[in-house]
């Protein structure tokens, strides 16, 4: 898994690429800590457009950084999200407590 | 119910996070097979990779040193997919299935069993304390054309 991360004031924008699973859940949940921890970032948005797949471990990811950002006052927000993708994050219930932003293409569809 | 198996795959791995891909490649391997819908498959992948996650956390408490197994039987009309661990078993099998349950302290969304249920047309569970536990999951194959 690939993550970009930039800053701009209090707001984290990560850039995920590949596939969130068990394999990648752990770190990407602790360099998404470090990352606010670091920049004292309040709002954190994560753009999802080369994101292929996600599962309950990766939702599990962005729950916790929801629970922790909206203790300081602060959002989460997923952009581009593939439509597969988008269907879970739908299902889990998050698009009633985040925004979330569909992308119209399949990862892969770009040359990705 | 055809019973006559035309193709079948039998797979032991190490219970690592890693493997879950290698888990849902399998998977969508078979269902590249029989033609089955790209949204088809990232559904059944979804449903592979949380019964392997399940077996890794919950069955082997994340202890990398056992073996989970995956059984594919491809039969005219359906897929059947096992996943097995010996673990430590469930504690409620009917809880697990029928409840979500997010903790407050927890990011676990226990929603496995929930994307289990939604992407196949039948889910099975048969667990043991200290023995273990076998996900089947049946997904029904509606006229497909053969590849």
């Amino acid at each position: 898994m690939d993550l970009h991360l930039e800053y701009e004031k209090d707001k984290l924008y990560a850039q995920l690429k590949g596939e969130i699973d068990l394999s990648i859940a752990p770190h990407l949940r602790i360099e998404l800590d470090n990352a606010l921890d670091t920049k004292q970032a309040r709002h954190l948005i994560m753009d999802f457009s080369s994101v292929s797949f996600i599962d309950s471990s990766g939702l599990g990811v962005i729950l916790g950084r929801y629970r922790r950002l909206t203790e300081v006052g602060g959002t989460v927000r997923v952009e581009n999200a593939s439509p597969q993708v988008y269907k879970i994050l739908e299902m889990s219930g998050l698009s009633k407590i985040i925004e979330i932003t569909q992308s119209n293409v399949a990862v892969g569809e770009k040359g990705e | 119910m055809d019973t006559a198996l035309v193709n079948s795959v039998n797979l032991q791995f190490k219970s690592i996070p890693d493997n879950v891909s290698l888990a849902r490649v399998v998977v969508a391997s078979i269902g590249a097979q029989i033609d089955m819908t790209l949204s088809e498959l990232d559904e059944l992948k979804v449903a592979v990779s949380e019964a392997v996650t399940n077996a890794i956390i919950h069955g082997y408490r994340n202890d990398p040193d056992q073996f989970v197994e995956l059984q594919i039987e491809r039969y005219h009309d359906r897929l059947v997919i096992h996943v097995i661990d010996r673990g430590i078993g469930m504690p409620d099998v009917q809880e697990a299935l029928e409840n979500v349950s997010v903790s407050s302290n927890s990011e676990h969304m226990g929603l496995g069993f929930v994307f289990m249920k939604t992407f196949t047309d039948n889910v099975e569970i048969n667990s043991e304390k200290q023995k273990g536990t076998r996900i089947t999951m049946v997904k029904n194959l509606v006229f497909r054309k053969e590849s």
